[in-house]
């Protein structure tokens, strides 16, 4: 009778509330809740959602041992294949993953994965403080620095999801690992790009960071591999015998429209890493940013959500402006449906011709035309065209495009012999091996722009590719 | 951390600090840039290298507080403190870095130094001079006093040529009026490098083309990672969007939209104004 049940909501902050602060939205599961979400998996015998699951997270496995308020050991079967729980469970597109497979849903709700990985994650945080100092011993050896002499380097460029997840198995192979990051604070996209109010950075990343640290795996940051130093200079003169490259996204896309470099055009990146990175919602912090009394965002996917609902708390009435329909939102659905309780705007089948300027060079409004869709296109979904006559304005102070991003061109262009598509992104083959012997590669910067998750499991593929390369090349 | 190994006022707002961080001091090149974050709640703050020693594992970057960080970097920090974050080296290096002998042994290169832009000049100058390549340095600014790096370049160039707006020091007038009045002495230069405040540059600018100087300018704008991420850089030149990091920070001055770049330059005025009262 499990499946009786319906699925167990997780508590949320209010939306009126939340859409004045930057605390998280979601408060996950207790326990109670969790056993009783927990209670509802059927344990499929050949399960859809570990397939689903791009790292094979042993779900079924785990959701058991919750409901056995075995939580530790939930925690140790999730920590085999994800070096990240905390963060997946929150911002992993569960709907067209393991949850999108559940037998469940076919007649009714999926088994809430996501919050359960993230209640096994937070729970583990909150309860690990005894066992830790418990095990600290054990773990020394690792982060003494003479284990390391002997141990083969392995550098890993980037410290964001594909980094760390490699970095993570590489360690536990044995390999003495280094993370380059080019910015002050380790995590990429989960530090500069995610808010707080989905992911927080002091409760739930530095936690997964230290994990990772807690490894052996060191983080340098402040290096920018192809400028600080090159991968010829670490392979050849620090002693590094394979690198893996996870540097992610790159420079911003914008749409090629007039008005463009108006003042009050940004991309999401540089309004997300200014408040994300940089705080500088935080009153303490010096960081400028400019929202201003209403922002258009221009986009569908979760960096759009994210600019939106970050302008909104920064206190703009708040547009989304996608040239699509609602149903081809490329965003995580959670995200959308938050986004809208918040009381965000969103304009769909609605294109961008042209930015409009004052006398002074700052938007003042975006100038649009309504879109219908047609046939489809190459991807499958149907083409938007424009319906003749239709333009119209949307009056703003602030436009921010969140468009997506092309490679960062710094690490192709100072490496010999690493091979990059037309577009930019570097040649990989499926177990992350570039063109480059010892060079691997994966992530937004292989793919282009990606989720978290694939990021990790293209991370974790390198790393069981790098440890065979290394054993074929011996010492 | 980075530690202040030396800090200087050089006039009564500019201040030179020479910083360890042997990474950057090994790889950089004349043109490059830094990003520097002095602590916690500063922003990252773009600076061009003025001078690095690769031996010492030391770099050295000039800074005129305008917003709060670089108000904060300049008043809170001594000799002995450490900055919280220097990355680099950022952006290309100057494109003479690049240069065949030959290409090298045809310049004559006259660079129009300016306000801050002063001193990132000095490793451009100390590079050609080194390579045999005849430099001309032309330095201006409003004052006597604020003019700085005399002595650091009487020994990388050929000829120093100091201006003052009021007279008070050397030539009386700008940069460009030096330059125009060099050239009509029968001076000939087969390229010119301007460094210093947008509209220094833009005016460097519209002299060299009327002389028919080609002229290289290294546009300061606005960055937030500096490593070709966040778009805050860009600029058109010749009517195309350019990132100052990675495309950058040197462009071709006949293309570069400076009223543009300037206008985007004051972008977060506003702000900071509020910043700056807090």
């Amino acid at each position: 009778m499990p499946n009786k049940i319906p699925r167990v909501p997780a508590r949320e902050q209010d939306p009126k509330v939340r859409a004045h602060n930057f605390d998280e939205v979601c408060y996950g599961y207790n326990l109670e809740e969790a056993q009783l979400e927990a209670s509802r998996c059927l344990h499929c015998k050949n399960p859809r959602c570990v397939t689903a699951c791009p790292v094979s997270i042993k779900i079924p496995e785990f959701i058991g041992q919750v409901l056995a308020g075995n939580i530790a050991g939930a925690a140790a079967t999730i920590a085999e294949d994800s070096s990240l729980p905390a963060v997946c469970g929150r911002v992993c597109p569960q709907e067209t993953q393991c949850e999108g497979s559940c037998i469940l849903g076919i007649k009714g709700e999926p088994v809430s994965i996501g919050k359960l990985e993230r209640f096994v994650a937070d729970w583990t945080f909150a309860n690990a403080s005894a066992q830790e100092t418990a095990c600290s011993a054990e773990n020394a050896p690792q982060s003494d620095p003479a284990a390391h002499r002997c141990k083969r380097k392995v550098a890993v460029i980037g410290s964001g999801p594909a980094g760390l997840a490699c970095a993570c198995d590489l360690a536990k192979a044995g390999y003495d690992v280094t993370i380059f990051e080019a910015l002050h604070k380790p995590g990429g996209v989960l530090e500069y790009g995610i808010p707080e109010f989905r992911l927080p950075k002091e409760k739930v990343l530095k936690h997964e960071i230290d994990e990772v640290r807690s490894l052996g795996v060191r983080i340098e940051t402040d290096v920018i591999i192809g400028r600080t130093v090159t991968i010829d200079s670490l392979m050849d003169n620090e002693g590094f015998e394979a690198v893996f490259v996870g540097t992610g996204a790159g420079l911003p896309k914008f749409m090629g429209i007039p008005g463009e470099n108006l003042n009050g055009v940004f991309s999401a990146n540089e309004f997300l890493t200014r408040n994300n990175l940089m705080k500088a919602f935080r009153d303490d912090y010096r960081t400028p940013i400019h929202a201003g009394g209403s922002v258009c965002v221009v986009g569908g996917g979760n960096v759009a959500m994210d600019a939106a609902r970050t302008a909104l708390r920064l206190g703009a009435n708040t547009t989304i402006v996608y040239r699509r329909t609602e149903v081809e939102l490329p965003a995580r659905k959670e995200e959308v449906h938050h986004a809208k309780e918040e009381g965000i705007d969103f304009q769909m089948l609605t294109n961008p011709v042209e930015i409009l300027g004052d006398e002074r060079g700052w938007v003042r409004a975006l100038k649009c035309v309504r879109m219908q869709l047609g046939d489809p296109d190459e991807s499958g979904r149907r083409r938007p065209v424009e319906v003749p006559g239709s333009e119209f304005e949307i009056p703003t102070e602030t436009v921010i495009m969140a468009l997506g991003t092309s490679p960062n061109p710094l690490i192709s262009r100072t490496t010999a012999g690493l091979e990059t598509t037309k577009r930019g992104c570097l040649v990989a083959d499926e177990s992350g091996a570039t063109t480059r012997p010892g060079v691997f590669a994966g992530g937004d910067a292989v793919t282009g722009a990606a989720t978290v998750i694939l990021a990790m499991g293209a991370g974790r593929k390198a790393a069981a590719a790098i440890d065979a390369y290394l054993k074929s090349k011996n010492a | 951390m980075f530690k202040i190994l030396e800090k200087k006022m050089l006039n009564p707002t500019i201040c030179k600090m020479v910083v360890e961080a042997p990474r950057i001091a090994k790889s950089a090149k004349p043109g490059q840039f830094l990003i520097v974050r002095s602590d916690e709640p500063g922003e990252r703050i773009p600076l061009t290298i003025s001078d690095f020693d690769p031996e010492k594992g030391t770099v050295t970057i000039v800074i005129q507080p305008i917003g709060a960080s670089t108000r904060s970097m300049v008043d809170d920090f001594s000799e002995g403190d450490c900055f919280a974050d220097v990355a680099g080296p950022l952006g290309n290096p100057s494109e003479f870095v690049g240069m065949s002998p030959e290409e090298l042994a045809a310049q004559r290169v006259v660079f129009i130094a300016g306000g801050l832009g002063t001193a990132p000049v000095y490793p451009q100058a100390k590079w050609l001079h080194e390579h045999g390549v005849p430099v001309d340095v032309i330095i201006g600014a409003r004052t006597k006093e604020l003019l700085i790096y005399e002595d650091e370049f009487k020994s990388v160039c050929d000829n120093l040529y100091m201006c003052t707006d009021d007279g008070s020091y050397g030539f009386k007038g700008v940069g460009t009026a030096r330059l125009e009045a060099l050239v009509a002495e029968g001076k000939s230069y087969t390229k010119a490098v301007a460094i210093g405040p947008m509209i220094m540059m833009k005016f460097s600018v519209l002299t060299c083309k009327k002389l028919g100087i080609p002229i290289v300018v290294s546009m300061n704008t606005l960055m937030v990672d500096g490593t070709g991420m966040c778009g805050a850089c860009r600029l058109s030149v010749g009517g195309v969007t350019k990132f100052a990091c990675v495309d950058g920070p040197e462009f071709d001055g006949y293309l570069v939209d400076f009223d543009e770049a300037m206008r985007r330059s004051a972008q977060y005025k506003a702000e900071e104004g509020r910043a700056n009262a807090k």
